[in-house]
């Protein structure tokens, strides 16, 4: 019991301390009630087994015909007590954690507002002046940030560790979540709500720079001065890549290395030789035509590509021989 | 050799057993169904934990791993835990312990065992189609997308729902109806106190699955458009109606748990229980509540903020009669004569880890705590610290204290306890490290992690094999026992509720005379 306490507490060190940061101030809010509550739920641990392994050794059966020999079979004020205790620990617990979700459910009225779509299985960023970005993002530090999420098919949950901070995105209704960094740095984000295959695939990065290094990413173009090939080379890293290789090798769905003029066959017993107008449609709209041997499994990815970035697929799909 | 007749040979041959009709045969039957079952989710849960032993898709592809965390908790949940003690050590033991003869509706109690098994059947012939793989909770809208087959398992669940209905109806009618003259209500034993709480759940709470198991098979096949978006359906409405059965399932689970450390601590320190008309309140109190904190497994899921705040709130209440209880226990350790067989080892391995399960749970219903640590390990830790640590060390304790009524033999006291002291160790093993992984933020039911998180899964999987093996030596000594152990007395413990009164094993009629009850449960000297 002892060395696992030890090791609890070491592991919960590590928590607070090495691996995850607190970069916000509701972060460093949060890691307080965190300790509180840990703290008080370890000494309460402690207190009741001592008592319980005090008992055990004290009161060990001596002889076979021994019998217990407590006189009392209860106490009126004793159980008040034991009862009351704990529900003030819990009430104080219950406040505390209200008032921080209190602020966790308020962005300030000057956030920075992005939206976010989760779609099986990556994220996609969209800022006011129509830069998106796949499983990438950028925010501004010492600024409050407002997420804007929906999803385009299933649940997913938008989590980031460091920030201590969670929602479900959901079909059909916006949720959102807001934070204010305190410093820069790269951090992990996570969707904590099983979405299928890839799910523990379905990762985003957040970097988080200085105001001018924010406006000036957002001003940039990143497909300027490209060929159409390595705008749909860009495009497709992260997009595609949980579920399509550039080679032949399957994996969630085909292999997309020699696709274009290749013969395919659809479950609904038809066939076409792939051109263009199939690889749109495709992209744009999977479950129309449905390959034997791969499930109807792929989201549709209208409305999340520009022109530009779908033209760029199809031509950099072309050079995959 | 002049053999008592007993029930277990009163009548010979197979069908017998299949259509009998003796509370205590259906007992057995029950028995060798959900152990069966345990052995298959534990397989599940071997290969899961394998799989995470290292970072990368080793050992099985990620479309099994998330078919294999689906049927580890779908099994565990409806084919072992939920009926675990009330349909086995309930059905034996209930009227046992109040001096009946059987349970009100003996072919009622035989049906509630062929819905189980056919329920189990069908959601287990899933495995042969395309598999499932929307884990045991089925959200929306991803188990109306997915390919694999979630209408076999949910129709399944939907039939298993009727054998926790009829039996919960059997046991309320039971109690009120059959109790030996002189067993007032607050004569009876706590166990089956707690069984009365739990049968008030399984039939208010359980058709609300039935109802929304059968409107996701419309969603699926008929596309009637309540549960997804794209029709114009609420996927978090679904999440209300799962758990608003789910939430109250959990204590389905736990409260014959406690009702059997109730018995043992008494048995296993020859006193009366400290507090007896308080842990029956608490039983009471904690079925009440537990039908008002289901929103606290939806804390982020866009329900709205005040819902929220208020599950929070009430979700805290639950909290005291439990904390009372555990104190109760507690308590009734002092001045006993405390014996450490292997069924108090595993009242005490319940104390320890339920006290762990329950503290934690107090954290996790700390709403803003709860944002953070929502779907990550440190939930999968919480709940198998009260699932396991709570209800399966009382299936085990329980298990060990009434083997000898029976089957009228006793088990090895070296083998009990060792099998116990790998299967607490190993627990510990296994789950505390996910209290950790979880606090830094690992999400669960991932079947890939980041690297940092390699070393504690290690720690981990490692401890799975301790419980893996721990559960091979209680099965060889549990079944050497049943078959070569030595022959039992009829009260080896010095126990006091009724069912020890009689033989071991108890004849088919349960008593030879019915028995007259002129004191509460636990009347020792003191």
């Amino acid at each position: 019991m002892i060395p696992l306490l030890f090791f609890s507490l070491k592991g919960y060190a590590q928590t607070s301390t090495e691996k995850l940061p607190p970069v916000t101030d509701y972060a460093e809010k949060l890691d307080t009630l965190y300790h509180f509550l840990v703290g008080i739920s370890v000494v309460s641990c402690i207190l009741v087994i001592v008592a319980f392994a005090y008992f055990s050794i004290r009161y060990r059966r001596k002889s076979e015909k021994e019998q217990g020999s407590a006189k009392v079979s209860h106490n009126t004020l004793l159980e008040f007590i034991w009862s009351f205790i704990p529900l003030v620990i819990f009430a104080v617990a219950f406040v505390w954690g209200w008032i921080l979700y209190y602020d966790f459910k308020r962005p300030p009225e000057n956030s920075l507002e992005i939206h976010v779509y989760g779609q099986m299985w990556n994220w996609t960023f969209v800022y006011k002046n129509g830069k998106k970005t796949t499983n990438e993002f950028y925010v501004p530090s010492h600024k409050p940030v407002k997420l804007i999420m929906t999803s385009k098919d299933v649940l997913h949950s938008f989590f980031i560790p460091t920030f201590r901070i969670k929602q479900d995105v959901v079909p059909g209704i916006y949720t959102s979540l807001w934070f204010k960094a305190n410093r820069k740095g790269k951090f992990q984000v996570f969707c904590t709500e099983f979405c299928g295959t890839g799910h523990a695939n379905m990762l985003a990065r957040m970097h988080v720079v200085s105001l001018k290094e924010w406006e000036d990413w957002l001003a940039h173009d990143p497909y300027k001065g490209l060929s159409l090939a390595e705008i749909g080379k860009k495009a497709f890293q992260g997009r595609c890549t949980v579920c399509h290789t550039t080679t032949k090798e399957k994996r969630i769905g085909p292999g997309l290395s020699g696709l274009m003029g290749a013969k395919r066959e659809f479950t609904n017993g038809k066939s076409l030789m792939v051109d263009e107008n199939y690889l749109r449609e495709s992209i744009l709209n999977p479950s129309e035509k449905i390959v034997v041997g791969f499930p109807n499994q792929m989201t549709p990815f209208a409305g999340t590509l520009s022109e530009e970035e779908l033209s760029g697929l199809i031509e950099y799909i072309k050079t995959l021989k | 050799m002049a053999e008592n007749k007993n029930y277990l040979n009163w009548q010979k041959g197979i069908s017998s057993w299949l259509l009998t009709l003796d509370h205590k045969r259906i007992g057995i039957l029950y028995m060798i169904t959900i152990f069966s079952f345990f052995l298959i989710g534990g397989i599940f849960a071997l290969l899961m934990r394998l799989e995470l032993f290292s970072a990368g898709e080793d050992f099985i592809k990620t479309d099994f791993y998330n078919q294999a965390m689906t049927y580890h908790g779908a099994i565990m949940v409806f084919m072992v835990i939920i009926p675990g003690i009330p349909a086995f050590l309930g059905n034996f033991f209930l009227p046992l312990q109040i001096g009946a003869k059987d349970v009100a509706f003996p072919r009622v109690n035989l049906l509630s065992w062929y819905c189980l098994v056919t329920g189990a059947l069908i959601a287990c012939f899933s495995l042969v189609l395309n598999g499932v793989d929307t884990g045991w909770t089925f959200y929306t809208p991803y188990s109306i997308r997915t390919s694999t087959s979630v209408i076999p398992v949910v129709l399944g669940a939907f039939i298993m729902g009727f054998s926790s209905i009829l039996t919960g109806l059997n046991f309320i009618v039971t109690i009120h109806k059959l109790r030996a003259p002189g067993m007032t209500f607050f004569r009876m034993p706590l166990f089956v106190w707690s069984l009365y709480s739990t049968a008030i759940i399984q039939i208010l709470a359980t058709p609300v699955l039935a109802i929304t198991l059968l409107l996701l098979i419309a969603e699926r096949v008929l596309g009637v458009g309540i549960f997804d978006p794209n029709l114009g359906g609420d996927p978090i409405l679904f999440q209300h109606f799962f758990w608003f059965y789910s939430h109250p399932a959990v204590y389905i689970m736990i409260l014959p748990a406690m009702g059997i450390i109730s018995e043992l601590i008494v048995a296993f320190s020859r006193q009366n229980i400290f507090g007896y008309k308080s842990i029956v309140m608490a039983s009471i109190g904690i079925a009440a509540v537990s039908f008002f904190v289901w929103g606290h497994h939806l804390f982020v899921s866009g329900q709205s903020e005040w819902a929220g705040i208020i599950f929070s709130g009430l979700t805290m209440l639950v909290g005291v009669p439990t904390a009372v209880k555990v104190f109760n226990w507690t308590a009734t350790l002092y001045k006993g004569s405390l014996k450490f067989d292997t069924p108090l080892l595993y009242a005490m391995g319940f104390l320890f880890l339920f006290l762990i399960g329950g503290v934690t749970g107090i954290i996790l219903a700390t709403i803003a705590a709860d944002v953070h640590l929502h779907d990550t390990y440190f939930v999968v830790a919480h709940f198998h610290y009260v699932m396991v640590g709570g209800t399966l060390m009382a299936i085990m304790g329980g298990f060990y204290y009434w083997l000898p009524k029976m089957f009228g033999r006793m088990y090895n006291e070296l083998w009990g306890r060792v099998s116990f002291a790998l299967i607490f160790i190993g627990f510990n093993v296994t789950f505390f490290p996910q209290f950790i992984l979880g606090a830094e933020g690992m999400p669960r039911r991932y079947a890939d992690y980041p690297l940092p998180y390699e070393p504690l899964n290690q720690l981990s999987t490692l401890g799975s094999w301790f419980i893996g093996g721990g559960f091979v030596v209680a099965l060889i000594a549990i079944v050497w026992a049943i078959f070569k152990g030595p022959k039992a007395p009829a009260n080896p413990w010095g126990a006091k509720t009724l069912e020890w009164e009689t033989t071991s094993p108890p004849p088919h009629e349960n008593f030879s005379e019915t028995p007259q009850v002129t004191t509460g449960p636990y009347h020792y000297g003191n």
